[in-house]
């Protein structure tokens, strides 16, 4: 279903995913946590910032065990666990994260 | 708990011409969410793989070798590279990515994933693995 995002179309796949990772735009995420009914703040966004540069780096959208240890090495501890991002990703950290991010589904979710 | 078995990948093909290289790579990276012990061998053209500068632009294909520095974060910290075939194409260390992993249990001290190996060294490691998969 492709989404509206500043008065342009974009092509999303079927699971919401941006088809053209290069449209992505911060107003993407917005967007999407939308239609989700969730409202985008800054503890999000630190993680959705974070996925970017990760794949910037690395070419791929980390598996949600690498996210959560290299988010506790980054924001500390009290961010890199399990609980935390759940609460702020209910769908799932990984999913949810690197959708919003613009990113594809992550490499090792299975 | 004794289902945690010795997996090595074994990659000796050129990165580009084939799927092998990429197909392996996603393998690997899939896998590691199982915690099995997991050791990458890179051997004959498949040193290629793992070649600092790569630029796939003429190519049409995306450069995937950025992803290898991801390895250690998976939790994957031995990469072997076997001797004969780095000299054999008239490549050092030194033109290979440098791969590194932090190490938990020393204080999160980066160290290198990367060992060369001789073929009778390589030989003897691949004997103790459990399972072999060869790309």
């Amino acid at each position: 279903m492709p989404i509206e995002v500043n008065g342009k179309t974009m092509e999303t796949d079927e699971e919401g995913y941006l088809a053209d990772l290069n449209q992505w735009e911060p107003a993407v995420a917005d967007v999407m946590a939308k239609l989700d009914d969730c409202q985008l703040t800054d503890s999000h966004w630190e993680v959705i910032n974070f996925l970017r540069e990760y794949y910037e780096e690395y070419q791929i959208a980390p598996a949600v065990r690498v996210l959560t240890k290299a988010i506790g090495k980054k924001l500390g501890p009290d961010k890199g666990n399990s609980k935390y991002l759940y609460e702020l990703f209910p769908y799932g950290p990984g999913k949810q994260a690197c959708k919003y991010a613009g990113l594809p589904k992550p490499t090792g979710c299975v | 708990m004794s289902d945690i078995k010795k997996f090595m990948y074994i990659n000796r093909r050129a990165p580009y011409g084939t799927v092998y290289a990429w197909e392996s790579l996603e393998v690997v990276l899939i896998g590691a969410a199982f915690d099995q012990l997991v050791s990458l061998a890179f051997i004959d053209d498949g040193i290629y793989q793992i070649m600092k500068g790569q630029d796939t632009s003429q190519l049409g294909i995306k450069n995937f070798s950025p992803t290898y520095g991801a390895l250690g974060d998976y939790g994957i910290t031995n990469i072997y590279v076997e001797k004969e075939s780095l000299e054999e194409r008239g490549l050092t260390l030194d033109d290979l990515i440098p791969l590194k992993y932090e190490d938990e249990n020393d204080n999160y001290a980066e160290k290198d994933s990367i060992k060369v190996v001789t073929a009778s060294e390589l030989a003897k490691i691949l004997e103790e693995q459990e399972v072999l998969l060869d790309f």
